[in-house]
């Protein structure tokens, strides 16, 4: 599952061993001592949240494609619009971000089970059973709209909560790509939360989805 | 930069064009030689235009991978500049190359110490460095730090003393709760012996548990939160060691005290753009002399009020429906405009392309008067770039041309853009330089993360590149003389979110370059002209008192007839630098 990116001459340099054109002289900092000359690689807990990322992403544009048929609402509409584009972005990121270390990918068309480690289907965080995916495409109207916006808050709450465990993860994070993926993410499911609360907020007398 | 798409691409973005403006479009796009530039690493096409390209220096051994051009890791990214030498970081280090010979740069050290894209300042003998990655040590390790709470990982400023520049020594190393995405060196006109360091995170908040006071939670979960702040950090200059943070001022608070008080969803409606959250800033330029700060904060654009550099005050704020990302600021000169730049995408996307909307992930140009800001203009790079061309408005400095607003920037494979904003409604562009894409059938990460002016050339940092110098060139835009008289401002020190004033020497030079400018815009009747250049040529051979004689009349000539003028402020400025001429000012 971990396979080590090879960073040509990266081993070379450690800390401290300056590349002065013209000199043989030692650059180490007098006040440093010369750390281990081993790159940050990336762990099975990042590929695991890549690979997790790609089915919850999908469920996102599969939940946003209910909305042009069952509201007319325009902000709705814009706000499903946005989450298509974005995620669908996210989506062929992340599968670059696999294909490019030679690790499976996710077809994200496909179930939205993310297997377990014993390969039993297993939602990630935030994800909507079958059934409620179901109810969702069933309901219209206003009920329609808040059923949407609940649901796909906590969606989004759950990509928070991934990030989260991915963080928390030993060994995880260190390659510049997934910090830099990871905390998009995060920064931008939290302004689609606080979005999507105002919108929800904004809808007459707002009936809580019980959770 | 952001690592990857901010919210909309292509699908969202190619809005119906009338066909009449589509053919309009090709045909410029036609006539322009950025258009279509043959790919290539390290070899590809180049387009140049009223700039000389006087040095090339690829990334130096260990700095890339040659396997792999576009690589994040080995990315280059912004410059600082001191005395003879410039600073480059970059998320593996940081490279010192000698500029004493600006069309020979030497490398003098390169320095590996990877944290991101390790943004730089200079302060004498100081150098600060900005920290963000998980990954990132407190001994600038390349092995990362597998803990998810660890002792030995660092995020935040690190302080290096430069006094052997062979040696940069590590001397403090300031951790905050979300690292350092970018910093602004603050001086203090009024404290000589303290610098500042705004902080500006934007990645997530580390746990308390690695950072005593660090919380990630929403301002109603916490008030004490690490969110919807930056941190300033106060440098003693003689006692680097013993930096700190000192506040953590909440700009985006309301009048109410509610800590996210700015944003209001970042939505304007149908056919524009969404912001992202305002929690943070993305970039601070502090404009010391006029008391100023201009906070690109993701979500808007604030005005500070910063003459008490530890507690900056929000004076204004503004927001713009074609703004993803409020990403940098640039004041001009006489901090009667600010320029805010929309990094739309990330600086990871094709933004420049034909279908790609001008307004978006350009500047905005607003004028700024008592405290108010006015939204004025876009520009945006006007030659089409390719899908493989990762390209939107990026970092860039002003040109010191008296009596113009100029401004010469980086827009990533974009290529570097230098253009004229003195009328803000219709900016103009007077020079460009464009290399062909990594690429012609993948987007590669590379381009111009930034290009400055500094002490008479311009230097732009290419990320998968290097390093490249040019020279501006006269052109019908821009005479000799108005080169001749930037290049007499020479600066000591140059961190591009550090705005110094400009001040020009009184000098021959000066009032040609006016002379120039007044001819250009026809604010003078050339039978008027041709006199006040004679005599002006006449006056400068001259020495002694016949020469202050001479000047004294010329710029009592000057003053009167300004009130006449077309341009009356420009008449005025050239009769000033003839009546300091005149009075052996220098």
């Amino acid at each position: 599952m971990i396979k080590v990116p090879r960073r040509l001459l990266a081993a070379a340099l450690a800390f401290g061993l300056a590349i002065p054109p013209s000199s043989t002289s030692s650059r180490h900092p007098a006040s440093q001592a010369p750390a281990s000359t081993a790159s940050p690689r990336y762990t099975a807990a990042d590929v695991g949240f890549m690979q997790g990322m790609i089915p919850h992403h999908a469920q996102a544009v599969e939940m946003a494609a209910l909305v042009p048929a069952r509201t007319a609402r325009e902000d709705l509409r814009l706000l499903a619009q946005r989450i298509d584009v974005s995620q669908r972005d996210e989506i062929a990121t992340m599968q670059r971000w696999l294909r490019s270390r030679h690790q499976m990918v996710p077809n994200p068309m496909a179930a939205h089970e993310h297997p377990d480690s014993a390969g039993r289907p297993m939602l990630m965080p935030g994800m909507l059973t079958p059934q409620e995916m179901a109810e969702l495409a069933k309901a219209a109207g206003t009920d329609f709209e808040r059923l949407f916006l609940t649901r796909m808050i906590k969606h989004h709450e759950g990509a928070l909560i991934m990030v989260a465990q991915l963080f928390a993860s030993r060994g995880a994070v260190q390659e510049p790509e997934i910090f830099g993926f990871a905390s998009d993410v995060d920064a931008d499911q939290r302004a689609e939360i606080a979005r999507m609360r105002t919108m929800l907020n904004a809808y007459s007398v707002p009936k809580r989805e019980p959770q | 930069m952001r690592f990857r798409s901010l919210a909309l691409s292509a699908s969202l973005v190619s809005l119906p064009v009338a066909a009449g403006a589509q053919a309009a479009a090709s045909a410029r796009a036609q006539a322009d030689p950025r258009v279509g530039l043959a790919a290539g690493w390290p070899d590809a096409q180049e387009a140049i235009h009223n700039l000389e390209l006087v040095a090339h220096r690829p990334r130096p051994e260990g700095f890339f991978d040659p396997a792999k051009p576009g690589d994040f890791p080995y990315a280059v990214a912004d410059l600082a500049f001191g005395g003879n030498y410039l600073f480059q970081g970059g998320y593996h280090g940081i490279q010192i190359w000698d500029i004493a010979s600006p069309a020979s740069p030497t490398l003098r050290l390169g320095f590996v110490c990877p944290g991101g894209q390790g943004d730089l300042s200079v302060y004498q003998n100081l150098l600060f460095m900005s920290v963000q990655e998980t990954s990132s040590r407190v001994d600038c390790g390349t092995q990362g730090v597998a803990d998810s709470i660890s002792a030995e990982r660092f995020r935040g400023i690190r302080i290096f003393d430069l006094t052997d520049l062979g040696h940069p020594k590590q001397v403090a190393a300031v951790q905050t709760c979300r690292g350092s995405h970018t910093h602004t060196l603050v001086t203090d006109p009024k404290d000589a012996a303290n610098v500042y360091v705004y902080v500006s995170g934007t990645s997530p908040v580390r746990p308390r548990e690695e950072l005593a006071g660090c919380s990630g939670l929403s301002p109603e979960e916490d008030p004490n939160t690490a969110l919807f702040r930056i941190e300033v950090i106060k440098v003693p200059v003689a006692a680097p060691q013993e930096a700190k943070i000192v506040s953590a001022p909440r700009v985006f608070a309301d009048s109410a005290g509610a800590i996210a008080g700015l944003w209001k969803g970042g939505d304007h409606g149908p056919g524009t753009q969404t912001t992202t959250e305002s929690k943070q800033c993305h970039d601070v330029t502090v404009y010391p002399e006029l008391g100023l700060a201009a906070g690109a904060c993701s979500g808007n654009g604030l005005l500070l009020d910063i003459r008490d550099p530890v507690n900056p005050r929000r004076i204004a704020e503004v927001s713009d429906p074609n703004f993803a990302f409020w990403h940098s600021a640039t004041f001009n000169n006489d901090g009667t405009k600010l320029l805010f730049t929309d990094e739309w995408g990330g600086g990871t996307q094709p933004r420049c392309r034909a279908t790609d909307r001008p307004e978006w992930g350009a500047d905005a140009i607003f004028t700024l008067a008592q405290g108010k800001l006015r939204m004025a203009g876009y520009y945006k790079l006007p030659a089409a770039q390719s899908e493989t061309e990762n390209c939107v408005a990026h970092n860039g400095s002003l040109i010191p041309v008296p009596g113009r607003d100029i401004m010469v920037q980086g827009w990533y494979q974009g290529g570097v853009s230098v253009f004229d904003f003195t009328d803000p409604a219709r900016p103009v562009e007077i020079a460009f330089f464009d290399r062909g894409p990594f690429s012609a059938t993948e987007l590669m990460l590379g381009g111009f993360w930034s290009a400055y002016w500094y002490n008479g050339q311009i230097y732009g940092s290419e990320i998968g590149r290097g390093l490249d110098v040019f020279r501006l060139l006269p052109s019908e835009y821009l005479s000799k003389n108005e080169i001749a008289a930037a290049k007499l401002v020479h600066l000591e020190r140059f961190n591009p979110q550090d705005q110094p004033r400009f001040v020009w020497p009184a000098s021959f030079v000066v009032a040609r370059a006016y002379l120039d400018q007044l001819l250009r815009a026809d604010g003078l009747r050339r039978s008027w002209a041709a006199p006040v250049v004679r005599e002006l040529d006449r006056a400068e051979k001259l020495t002694g008192e016949p020469r202050r004689t001479a000047l004294a009349a010329l710029a009592a000539r000057l003053e009167r007839d300004a009130r006449g003028a077309g341009d009356p402020a420009r008449v005025q400025s050239l009769a000033a630098v003839v009546r300091d001429l005149a009075a052996g000012k220098r």
